[in-house]
């Protein structure tokens, strides 16, 4: 269980998060969407400790993420896989050493286990044989398939998706969607995926969270986000810009308690 | 003859001149000096503070140092690294510097001065202040700018964030194998570096300058003290140390793209430079005045 408790987090005068709450329940796949620039991937780097709350927690299994100390931080890191938004591989590095590199780490795993690992979790991600290759050979579909192996390696009870789909092809978000679902059903893992891509959400998520202006606008089961009365979650849901942000949050100030309830489902 | 005055500093007399507004005015507190103290002050402020942001760098280094097992592979790989990519330009540039520093010598000797103290000059020189100091300036421009660049490139495209979610900690994975290849490469560079200038300093006093072998080895074991070997290579040890030191720092403080690693990469080769001539008067004011 993943929680997000009122989190506020500024850079400097700008305040990206401003009291964001959501409750991620064990096994499901959360889906957060929402304009680029919102903060969606500041949140999940709070998950991971990459970044300290200004106020406000994030627990993971009951653990407070910003309390921990080294090792335990450590401890909690090795079980959560992160796949980056544009991969981030280790350029200097092979695609199996890519792979391995969370494992090296372990004291407990032969270097004949490393090879078993990094094999399955290459073959799970449809690049087998591929091991010898750098990432600057890769296509960009076949770098994130790389470092969603690099992520389930490691074999993790919580993933971590920013923006998994983005910047590719409606094929190859296709084949990317159809591999998290099998990453879910293979380690029975519990994810949050950051998108906007609406297709993509619908076909992973059981729930879906809209983060807007800082906070959870509405969240609620792909059906419930499907028929939403909201208009600002409507408009983004349905692709359309028929009405300014700012424009939107004067109106809506006055629907606040349909939203906020919206906020706590 | 209007623009002839108007760009003139100096007030002149004249009835075409009264329609240009004067460039400044002076008073108590010329308000062209508020935005200029501003600045000023607000530099020192900041160097204050990225000194306070280097010592919590540097704490955090410290404290990544038991674990070993991260960092130890990584030492060899980067000290191989450093000296190849630092060896020829330390060459290239005492060879050079043993040259003039030999023709310097006897030009400034000539007639009043034994000419023997040329071996005596170019010895000194070369030990004690020039091996070390224009190879720390060069190597803050290559090794310094390296370490900036690619830790700088691993920020913006997240590996480093990659690194920490897999459980590594970057100032044991990163930080620590390449400011240690510094601090002992360094003095090894450097040492390749004085011997290079004494040799051609030797060459081509004995070659080009009337000095013989003899006279010029003579010179050179004159004032000869081990302590000054010593003085140079501790000096070499920090400008390692501070040059790779500060490459991580910035370059792990990278933020915004492309831009923002070749900001990272200037600032590490300014700020280095830098802080090798302020160490350099630092172990000369500490270590150099005898009883
Ligand atoms: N480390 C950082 N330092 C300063 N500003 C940041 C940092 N990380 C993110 N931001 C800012 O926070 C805002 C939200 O960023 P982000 O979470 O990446 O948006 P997105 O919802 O598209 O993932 C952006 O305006 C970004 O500029
Ligand atoms: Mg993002």
């Amino acid at each position: 269980m993943i929680l997000f408790e009122d989190l506020h987090k500024a850079f400097g005068p700008k305040r990206v998060l401003d009291g964001f709450t959501l409750a991620v329940r064990d096994g499901e796949t959360m889906v957060v969407i929402g304009y680029s620039g919102t903060g969606k991937s500041v949140a999940i780097k709070h998950v991971v400790g990459l970044l300290e709350p200004d106020a406000g927690r994030v627990a993971v299994d009951g653990q407070v993420v910003s309390e921990l100390d080294r090792a335990q931080l450590t401890g909690l890191r090795s079980r959560i896989g992160f796949v980056f938004q544009f991969a981030a591989l280790f350029d200097s590095m092979t695609i199996f050493d890519n792979v391995a590199f969370g494992l090296r780490r372990r004291r407990d795993l032969a270097e004949s286990e490393i090879e078993d690992r990094v094999r399955e979790a290459l073959a799970l991600v449809d690049l087998a044989g591929t091991e010898a290759g750098m990432p600057s050979e890769l296509s960009g579909g076949m770098r994130k398939r790389v470092g969603l192996a690099r992520a389930i390696a490691v074999r993790p009870t919580y993933m971590l998706y920013d923006e998994p789909t983005t910047g590719l092809d409606p094929v190859t978000s296709a084949v990317i969607d159809e591999l998290m679902i099998r990453t879910r059903e293979a380690l029975g893992v519990t994810s949050i995926v950051i998108t906007h891509d609406m297709r993509s959400a619908y076909s992973v998520g059981d729930r879906i969270a809209m983060l807007y202006q800082g906070r959870i606008r509405q969240v609620g089961t792909v059906a419930e986000i499907r028929d939403t009365a909201d208009p600002v979650v409507k408009s983004f849901i349905e692709g359309r810009p028929d009405r300014s942000a700012s424009e939107a949050a004067t109106t809506l100030s006055a629907e606040e308690g349909i939203a906020v309830e919206g906020a706590q489902g | 003859m209007l623009a002839a005055v108007r760009f003139s500093d100096r007030p002149t007399a004249g009835p075409s001149v009264r329609l240009v507004p004067p460039p400044y005015r002076l008073t108590a507190f010329p308000p062209y000096l508020g935005p200029v103290l501003a600045v000023i002050g607000r530099q020192a402020v900041g160097t204050v503070a990225g000194f306070g942001l280097l010592g919590h760098f540097l704490a955090d280094t410290v404290r990544a140092v038991p674990d070993l097992r991260t960092w130890g592979r990584m030492v060899v790989q980067q000290m191989r690294r450093l000296g190849v990519d630092s060896l020829p330009i330390a060459l290239f540039i005492s060879a050079f510097t043993g040259i003039v520093l030999a023709l310097l010598a006897s030009y400034v000797f000539t007639g009043a001065v034994p000419m023997y103290l040329v071996g005596t000059l170019v010895g000194k020189t070369i030990i004690m202040e020039l091996g070390p100091v224009l190879t720390g300036l060069a190597l803050a421009g290559r090794v310094g700018a390296n370490i900036a660049a690619e830790l700088g490139t691993m920020r913006v495209t997240e590996q480093v964030d990659a690194l920490e979610t897999l459980a590594y900690n970057p100032h044991a994975y990163l930080v620590i194998p390449r400011v240690l290849a510094g601090t002992v490469m360094f003095p090894v560079i450097v040492a390749f570096a004085m011997a290079m200038g004494l040799f051609t300093g030797w060459l081509s006093a004995t070659t080009l300058l009337p000095v013989t072998n003899a006279e010029f080895m003579r010179g050179l074991r004159l004032f000869y003290d081990p302590f000054d070997i010593q003085f140079g290579l501790i000096k070499s040890a920090s400008f390692g140390f501070v040059i790779t030191l500060i490459g991580c720092f910035l370059g792990l403080a990278t933020r915004g793209g492309a831009e923002g690693v070749g900001s990272a990469t200037t600032r590490t080769v300014v700020y280095s430079a830098e802080m090798i001539l302020v160490l350099d008067a630092f172990w000369a004011v500490t270590l150099l005045r005898h009883p």
